[in-house]
């Protein structure tokens, strides 16, 4: 099993590490609701050195990425370099391989993918890329931080303080390089915050200064937590390669303005487009006591109408929340099936919070 | 953590001799570690019946839902209210104040097949 540069000061921490695509992972560090509430309402640390990095330079790098992503990263030609773009990676018949960001970057661009996927993704890319002139750098050189709440900017520009400016001006979906690190204003939380890139070697310094800062470690307990709540999909959950882009709320990121452009699925997903959906995504709420589950069936009038993709505790609503896939119509009246019994729920959109208020 | 006094099963439940016939039983520390922080609990009815091993509630965390089974047979003649509104009180003191609930028992005899510290020690690796 493979172990981040981080591993000690998880330990250091007291965290309770599990197995994660053959990573050893922290859970949490004693309590998930209170590494939650601490993102929500200050600052916390999430390595997700787990997750691949990418660089892709070479003469085709932007043609390649045009073809290879469903989001157009033209988009982001007038922005120059440091700026970010939420894309899926879809197959021919317009399944979803995986989500990721893509950065656009001096030598071209650098992507970031799950951990789950990584083998599936690596073999996919290197096989498309063969048709291209480009170069592929796998930067497993780099651990990855992400840190996330009100706070987490300015908590990083305590111990950065040369950077101070610099990151308070970014945007959202913006990055800046400085040496050998990255830090991008994206994130899994539904927060403001930083995802940055830093040098293995750097990582536990960097940790633990952040630590007497005043961020809370958070782990993988949290982190699932903070984005259902921010209604963010789940890859291998909440879609995959078998679910609709339609059904999944993943069509905003296939990007048709331009109709020049070819990318793969582009044909399969016209099709679906053309169709129509029968389900659609929706998120739910439970009034009641219970947990609502992924796989869980949802039921109206005896009907099997949907299914959740999803599922857990809200720590910010103090209510079950999921994210599901429902029919097309469907829109009350909806009981979930709770391990044999028929419980009542809310249908409705997403995301549950944003800038840690209730927003549906 | 886990004293003398205290009596388990495998199911990882333990139970205290409150004098004459009647326990209190909870669910023991490293249950409580294992399902990390717990949000809902289904507990039994007060007056109920119930038999050794029988699943007689729910212990629910952000992770999975666990069966409660209850260690003895009796009746039952409380439930802790605090848990039930407090859910995160048995993470923090599975052993004192996050009981769940108390028992009268038909009989003392059944205690003497329940586990020992030691042997629940052994029985969790510890």
């Amino acid at each position: 099993m493979q172990r981040t540069p981080f591993y000690e000061a998880h330990l250091a921490a007291g965290a309770k590490m599990v197995e994660f695509c053959g990573w050893q992972m922290p859970i949490n560090y004693g309590s998930q609701i209170k590494e939650h509430e601490a993102v929500r309402s200050n600052a916390g640390m999430f390595d997700v050195s787990h997750m691949a990095v990418t660089d892709i330079s070479g003469l085709e790098a932007r043609p390649f990425i045009r073809y290879l992503l469903s989001n157009d990263v033209a988009k982001l030609d007038k922005h120059g370099f440091g700026k970010a773009l939420y894309s899926a990676m879809l197959n021919s018949d317009a399944g979803i391989i995986d989500d990721l960001i893509v950065y656009s970057m001096p030598f071209g661009y650098r992507l970031v993918t799950n951990a789950g996927t990584y083998a599936k993704d690596m073999e996919w890319i290197e096989s498309q890329a063969a048709k291209f002139q480009v170069s592929l750098t796998k930067r497993r050189d780099l651990a990855i931080l992400a840190v996330q709440g009100s706070q987490a900017i300015a908590k990083v520009a305590q111990i950065k303080p040369e950077l101070a400016g610099p990151l308070s001006s970014l945007k959202p979906f913006m990055a800046l390089e400085d040496n050998d690190w990255f830090y991008a204003t994206t994130g899994y939380t539904g927060e403001d915050g930083l995802e940055i890139m830093l040098p293995n070697k750097d990582a536990i310094t960097f940790w633990q200064e952040l630590l007497r800062a005043g961020v809370t470690p958070c782990g993988l307990g949290a982190r699932d937590t903070l984005r259902l709540e921010a209604g963010m999909n789940l890859y291998g959950h909440d879609m995959d390669e078998t679910i609709n882009p339609l059904e999944c709320n993943m069509d905003w990121v296939i990007d048709l303005s331009d109709e020049v452009r070819d990318f793969i699925g582009k044909a399969a997903y016209l099709k679906l487009k053309a169709s129509g959906s029968q389900f659609r995504q929706v998120g739910l709420v439970m009034q009641g006591k219970g947990i609502l589950r992924e796989g869980q069936s949802l039921i109206k009038d005896g009907s099997e109408v949907g299914v959740i993709t999803s599922g857990t505790f809200s720590p910010s609503l103090k209510l079950s929340i999921a994210i599901a896939k429902l029919q097309s119509g469907v829109t009350e009246n909806v009981t979930v099936d709770i391990r044999g019994n028929l419980e009542a729920v809310k249908v409705t959109s997403l995301p549950f919070i944003r800038n840690s208020n209730q927003a549906f | 953590m886990y004293l003398d006094d205290m009596k388990f099963t495998d199911t990882h439940e333990w139970v205290k001799v409150d004098g004459e016939n009647e326990v209190t039983v909870g669910i023991t520390q490293h249950a409580q570690e294992l399902l990390g922080d717990l949000v809902y609990l289904e507990l039994p009815a007060v007056a109920k019946q119930i038999q050794a091993h029988d699943i007689v509630g729910v212990v629910e965390s952000v992770k999975a839902a666990s069966d409660l089974y209850s260690p003895v047979s009796g009746e039952v003649i409380a439930i802790n209210e605090a848990v039930i509104a407090e859910p995160a009180l048995v993470n923090n003191d599975p052993h004192n104040s996050g009981w769940l609930f108390k028992v009268k028992l038909h009989d003392l005899a059944q205690l003497a097949s329940l586990m020992s510290v030691t042997e629940y020690q052994n029985a969790i690796g510890q």
